[in-house]
């Protein structure tokens, strides 16, 4: 029957993979043949499309019209420069974080812990940048990314390796690790926030990232920062180490078939160990845009979905780099352009939107890859 | 005195766990995990308070809140058992669409971004043989405590000792097996999910009553707890509810420790801890249904 060698043709490639000799020639292209390439494109905007009729029919249900909301919705958000600032700076943590669940997703583990890790990012960054604030801009900028990232890692890295040693799903450890980080800062709060705030002490002028409206006028106002260059930079090495490295092909191998991985010589726990770990790493890094680049202080609360939201990102993003870098820019609009709109619709229709795009997503995609394997 | 008023938060507190891990357990155990317990409870509890401030009564009110508790766990039965997709992501994307959902309802009907006008509770209701009864006998008196206690005992027996609770859980473990019977996969799934939406808006409806109004996003993670005293419970509602009552005592305590020294933040963790460790096999073993997270698809058994 077809259907039975349809359902076995990704095994026999990711095995034949594993047979060549681990990873002398990594594969350029890593989706099974099934997929036709034109669905990969067409199954986000249709579940973004699906989701924008159910939204208007919440838009008109309150007595305005949906097309014209949406239309002022979409010009306030990328047609001028200050909307198309603000776009970029809600758009950059959600690149990181959208980076950080494709990549554990390449590797077969779902990361759902990024807004514990954005989080603790975000406060490691800005207790070494207002701790070491009398250091020069060359040592404590990149000290203080470096913060971010390494608590990322750190609080990604558990769940990979109870995953690893115990086989204790990360889905349920990330969802755990999330209020545990978030009980943690509360608790470390205690001693170095200002008083009668929930915030640290600012940082050092020298961990400050310099804002792109003080390089491109049309942005001025607007807190997006260089944080988004950092973003597209990881976006690129993330990239690069999935598709061009023989760790990230490991790391794929393990997330398409990890039997046959294994049985090629892969270390099934090593990778998932490394990819939650880089995974962490991604996410604590987005804490550097509203800290380093923004407000300058670490304040409770701050990342405020940005977390979940990135997997929303991976998802429309197809879990490759360029995709989420799209998917960010999307829900970074959409974000802001609900604050535009308050006026006449409830910003809320911004959140009820990022709900159907997830649920629309997962759906249409099932929809057309079975329509497109019965057409076979 | 003391300790009778920390057993009366205590149990006060774990009502809604209890109810949604039972819920979580029906769920799961037919093989769908639910992580939309967040979101149903929320819109539970939107549904609770708007039930009871259009007649006046919380009976209503619940029975509002379970409606709206099915109808959002249908949206995730649809998502999961139909299109057989994502199980995790579904769940994430309800509890979104539920945040957003309710806000967007409180604007329209209370003006307000932040709560609703003050609605009636079940007070009114105590049985008033067992309020009576010093120390513990105001909390069992409630209606809603009752029920919750009958509904562990019987959803226990309806998961292990009846033909229901059988194919449920074989829908969970080795659905290929109902196949062969010639059942539908889909229709224990989708029943376990609807059950575990009613029992979750009923949760939601316990918070909004107890509180006499809903405030934004008042679930505030309890249904990511519940889910936890689930695992933490085996996958059995009686095994939850204990770890419910564990978990609500942690919580009791906190808020007798607030103001003093002590870093309540550490109890605030407690739960979350001793659910990874559970987990990890510290804590006897917690292991799952054997299909759980997989969707069944009835023309590729796997």
């Amino acid at each position: 029957m077809d259907r039975r060698d349809d359902a076995e043709a990704p095994v026999n490639e990711a095995a034949a993979h594993a047979q060549d000799g681990g990873a002398s020639q990594p594969p350029a292209r890593n989706r099974s043949p099934k997929t036709p390439a034109l669905l990969v494109a067409l199954s986000p905007l249709a579940a973004i499309v699906v989701a924008l009729a159910i939204g208007g029919v919440f838009i008109a249900a309150i007595g305005q019209n949906p097309l014209e909301i949406y239309a002022v919705m979409l010009h306030e958000s990328l047609a001028t420069g200050y909307g198309l600032g603000q776009t970029l700076f809600r758009a950059t943590p959600l690149m990181f974080t959208g980076l950080a669940v494709a990549l554990g997703f390449r590797a077969g583990m779902f990361n759902i812990g990024t807004e514990g890790q954005l989080y603790l990012g975000g406060f490691a960054a800005a207790m070494v940048g207002a701790t070491l604030a009398g250091w020069p801009s060359w040592l404590l900028l990149p000290l203080a990314m470096l913060a971010a990232a390494a608590a990322g890692t750190a609080w990604g890295a558990i769940p990979g390796v109870l995953k690893a040693r115990f086989g204790s799903h990360e889905v349920i450890n990330t969802i755990m690790l999330n209020f545990i980080s978030f009980a943690l800062v509360a608790w470390f709060g205690r001693s170095v926030y200002q008083t009668a705030t929930v915030r640290t002490a600012e940082i050092g002028a020298g961990a400050v990232i310099p804002r792109l409206g003080e390089l491109i006028p049309a942005f001025k106002g607007t807190p997006a920062n260089l944080s988004i260059v950092v973003a597209l930079a990881m976006a690129a090495a993330t990239g690069v180490l999935l598709f061009r490295t023989r760790r990230g092909y490991e790391l794929r191998a393990v997330g398409l078939n990890a039997p046959a991985a294994e049985y090629g010589g892969i270390s099934v726990g090593g990778a998932q160990i490394v990819a939650m770990a880089l995974s962490g790493a991604l996410a604590g890094l987005g804490g550097i845009n509203f800290v380093l680049g923004y407000k300058h202080f670490f304040e409770q609360g701050f990342s405020a979905g940005a977390g979940f939201l990135g997997i929303a990102v991976a998802l429309i993003g197809r879990n490759h780099p360029a995709g989420v870098i799209i998917a960010a820019l999307f829900f970074g609009a959409l974000s802001y352009a609900g604050l535009v709109i308050n006026e006449r619709v409830p910003r809320e229709l911004v959140d009820i939107l990022q709900g159907l795009v997830i649920l629309s997503a997962i759906a249409t995609q099932q929809v057309l890859e079975r329509a497109a394997r019965r057409m076979r | 005195m003391e300790l009778v008023l920390f057993l009366a938060a205590t149990l006060r507190i774990s009502v809604p766990y209890a109810l949604a891990a039972l819920g979580a357990a029906f769920s799961e155990r037919g093989g769908v995990i639910n992580i939309a317990l967040e979101g149903i409870m929320l819109v539970g509890a939107l549904a609770y308070v708007l039930g009871a401030h259009a007649t006046g009564s919380p009976w209503i009110g619940a029975g509002c809140a379970v409606i709206a508790g099915v109808a959002t766990a249908a949206l995730h039965a649809l998502v999961t058992v139909t299109f057989r997709a994502d199980q995790i992501t579904s769940g994430l994307g309800i509890n979104l669409l539920a945040a957003g959902l309710t806000r967007f309802v409180l604007k329209q009907v209370f003006h307000s971004s932040s709560n609703s006008s003050r609605v009636v509770g079940f007070e009114g209701f105590s049985v008033p043989g067992i309020l009576g009864v010093p120390g513990l006998g105001p909390v069992f008196a409630s209606p809603l405590v009752l029920l919750t206690l009958a509904l562990i005992g019987a959803g226990h027996w309806l998961l292990f000792r009846s033909v229901f609770g059988l194919r449920l859980r074989a829908a969970g473990e080795r659905p290929e097996s109902l196949t062969t019977l010639g059942l539908s996969v889909a229709a224990q799934r989708t029943q376990g999910v609807l059950i575990s939406g009613a029992l979750a808006g009923l949760a939601g409806a316990w918070l909004a009553s107890e509180q006499h109004s809903f405030t934004d996003g008042m679930t505030s993670g309890r249904g990511y707890i519940a889910l936890a005293a689930m695992i933490v419970g085996k996958w059995s509602p009686i095994g939850g509810a204990a770890a419910c009552l564990l978990f609500g005592a942690a919580e009791a305590l906190q808020i007798t420790l607030q103001g003093s020294a002590f870093p309540s933040e550490l109890l605030q963790m407690l739960p979350y801890l001793v659910t990874m460790l559970a987990l990890a096999g510290f804590i006897g073993r917690a292991i799952p249904p054997r299909s759980v997270g997989v969707p069944y698809d009835p023309e590729q058994p796997s």
